[in-house]
């Protein structure tokens, strides 16, 4: 940084190596100096995009397209976004249309794949397909894997819905996290076994912050395909299911 | 307990006193969510029109959760001050409101008022209440508290310094330390919401700004706000614990989600003060507390949100805390919607608090998700600058890169210091002048290469 700043901001910046929060702006009387005034700015906007950027299932449909497996659009029982928002539990169910479609592919499967928009469709969009193709290849050919499902204004609850209608013994669902100011893409995974309607956090199993800068789309699916066959193993997920990775739940199930 | 006929205005009834407060309780998603809010803004004001008829008396006859069901009510009940009552024991909720606005409800009227009244009548008068109403009557309470330096004077302004790290790296939290106390930051306290609630980790944070604090002499106190066990625990080991943290909220059923009791509150205010490392003071406890805990927890009990919001403060006041932080946007919008339900929320909470004889602060705060964005901030902290709360947070750019949300940062509070010409606690602001940090007119103006931050810096780099 060789910008001349008005406060000197020289002794400070040494500092910022340390971590990321945002120290050493430098200050313009008892503000921020204008830079950085609007980096903030183009952080919170990028976040708030990605909130309520509408979900387009048709490009993560294409990205899918490669993957020889059926796919179902489903929605859930908030109509929109601002609904959505505030009615966490309308994000839990499934509307009607969706689940007589799911009905008609009612099966035996081992797992139930769905690909949700949650806080950030951004991440889902950027990040869903990658993911779930590399979870795909660790996996090998042992498993019975339903519909994938594509799930529009939906919570972490909406995958016990989905993955009871298809008859699926596990679901995994790979969602949108609440954006952060420095991370608007994340993704998480639940892998929930034996899922059905008011399922507790208690009994999933996250992997958090999925994202090129975070755990990399390939590290988490290393993670998820080790947990998705310990699960199938074991008969269980949640907190006896031995998880390393960390389980903060950014999203509000 | 008792029952009574119903209350009702014009063409509205409402069956009984838990359902016309949440009736008159101004708009917020939370309530709507619950299924307790009023069906239309008509219906809203009647019940507020039968609620101002309501008196004051009838708060200690008819409990909002049974007495033997819930040790929250136990606790309002019993531990209530009758004599301290008397001078609104004849008032209705809409007469308390006009005695509070009068000139007759000074400053020292309303200190000793405080163990007279519960957090319902509280609650309700509140409801009545514009926001301008509840400023000027929070600005006449004073609930000062000290520890190592004296929070909550009249014109004076603290700010906690919340150095998170995602990885409770030392080099990283030393690092937002430094820059906030170079910004005027932390005479509330230097408090670190660790990434690991684990003994370990309380530990080493707790001797980390220990270190700092002993080091430069700084007249303040320091918390990491792990579960109270683990604070009980640490403190059998001699850890350097000065402030005691919980998450505290209006229900027996909240509090068990969160894993207290009322037993352990006690039990670890006693060991804290035992420890006698408060130097002027010994209010030893930090509570935090926010609208819609208790409904995300399934443990309303059916009451409103803003109502068992207060009831927390009931809980805080028993242990006399150094500071009570409602964190007013941080939960999301299914319980406060936008910047308009957060200000409103941090307004009635801050009135609330202090009615009751609470250190009220505030963390001005919001998520991504919400309606609101920092020009929300600044309104609402702007505001409660003017009704003369006790201390707001400093994050780093407002950016918490550990809990992911925004708070108010290190700037805000030199701003809000700066156009009201509040003062940092008068211990600490000594410091900060020893310091070079505060020029001659009381600005935060830090020398950066003074001698004083050269030797911050060198501690910093050590860390």
């Amino acid at each position: 940084m060789t910008k001349k700043t008005p406060s000197g901001l020289d002794p400070w910046n040494a500092l910022r190596v340390h971590t990321d929060a945002r120290i050493g702006l430098g200050r313009v009387g008892d503000g921020l100096p204008t830079e950085r005034l609007l980096e903030f700015q183009m952080a919170h906007a990028r976040a708030r995009d990605s909130v309520h950027m509408p979900f387009d299932a048709n490009s993560v449909r294409a990205k899918l397209g490669v993957l020889d497996y059926p796919i179902l659009d489903v929605h859930s029982a908030a109509p929109d976004r601002a609904t959505y928002l505030q009615r966490p539990d309308l994000g839990r169910l499934l509307d009607d249309a969706s689940f007589d479609s799911l009905a008609q592919h009612k099966q035996n499967y081992d797992v139930a794949f769905i690909l949700a928009d949650g806080l950030s469709a951004r991440a889902t969009q950027d990040h869903g397909a990658e993911t779930l193709s590399m979870i795909l290849d660790q996996l090998g050919d042992s498993w019975s894997v339903a519909p994938i499902t594509l799930a529009t204004q939906s919570r972490v609850g909406l995958g016990d819905e989905i993955g009871s209608a298809l008859g699926a013994k596990m679901t995994v669902m790979l969602i949108g996290e609440r954006p952060g100011l420095s991370s608007a893409d994340s993704l998480g995974a639940y892998l929930t076994w034996g899922p059905k309607r008011g399922q507790s956090n208690a009994d999933r199993n996250c992997v958090s912050n999925i994202r090129p800068a975070g755990l990399t789309p390939k590290k988490a699916a290393e993670k998820i395909a080790y947990l998705m066959i310990e699960a199938r193993k074991l008969g269980l997920s949640g907190v006896a299911l031995k998880d390393n990775s960390s389980s903060t739940l950014l999203i509000d199930g | 307990m008792q029952t009574a006929a119903p209350f009702s205005f014009e063409r509205f009834t409402f069956p009984d006193l838990k359902s016309l407060l949440a009736k008159a309780s101004p708009l917020r998603s939370g309530d709507v969510l619950a299924g307790l809010a009023a069906a239309s803004d008509e219906e809203r004001v009647a019940a507020r029109f039968a609620l101002a008829d309501v008196p004051l008396k009838r708060f200690l006859s008819e409990v909002l959760v049974a007495y033997e069901d819930d040790d929250v009510t136990r606790m309002i009940i019993d531990d209530h001050d009758m004599d301290a009552f008397a001078p609104v024991s004849s008032l209705t909720v809409g007469d308390f409101r006009n005695w509070l606005l009068s000139d007759e409800a000074t400053p020292e009227v309303l200190k000793n008022l405080a163990p007279g009244l519960t957090p319902e009548m509280v609650a309700a008068v509140s409801k009545l209440m514009r926001n301008q109403d509840l400023i000027s009557v929070a600005k006449k309470c004073h609930v000062v508290t000290a520890f190592r330096n004296t929070v909550g004077l009249p014109g004076h302004l603290s700010v906690r310094l919340q150095p998170n790290h995602p990885t409770d790296d030392p080099a990283g939290v030393a690092a937002s330390i430094l820059d906030g106390l170079m910004h005027g930051s932390g005479d509330a306290v230097i408090g670190i919401n660790p990434a690991t609630d684990s003994p370990e980790a309380m530990i080493d944070l707790l001797k980390l700004i220990d270190e700092v604090r002993e080091r430069i002499d700084i007249p303040t106190q320091s918390c990491v706000l792990s579960h109270v066990t683990t604070a009980i625990d640490v403190m059998a080991r001699n850890a350097p614990v000065d402030l005691v943290f919980q998450s505290i909220a209006g229900t027996q059923k909240a509090n068990e989600s969160f894993g207290i009791t009322q037993s352990m509150l006690a039990e670890a205010e006693d060991a804290a003060k035992g420890l006698k490392r408060g130097t002027i003071g010994n209010n030893v406890m930090y509570f935090e507390t926010g609208q819609g805990a208790a409904l995300s927890a399934d443990a309303h009990e059916g009451i409103d949100q803003q109502t068992v919001e207060t009831r927390a403060y009931a809980v805080a006041r028993k242990y006399s805390p150094l500071l009570v932080n409602t964190v007013v946007g941080f939960i999301g919008p299914e319980y406060l919607f936008d910047g308009k339900q957060i200000t409103r929320a941090g307004l009635e909470d801050h009135f609330c608090g202090k009615l009751l004889g609470v250190p009220m602060g505030c963390d001005v705060c919001y998520t991504n998700h919400a309606e609101a964005d920092q020009d929300d901030m600044d309104n609402l902290l702007t505001l409660l600058g003017v009704a003369g709360c006790n201390f707001v947070i400093g994050v780093p750019g407002a950016d918490d890169i550990m809990l992911n949300y925004q708070s108010t940062s290190f700037h805000d509070a030199m701003y809000l210091r700066s156009v009201l010409g509040l003062k940092p606690a008068p211990e600490f602001a000594a410091w900060l002048s020893k310091m070079d940090i505060l020029d001659q007119y009381g600005r935060t103006r830090p020398q950066l290469d003074g001698q004083a931050a050269q030797n911050l810096l060198a501690w910093s780099g050590a860390a």
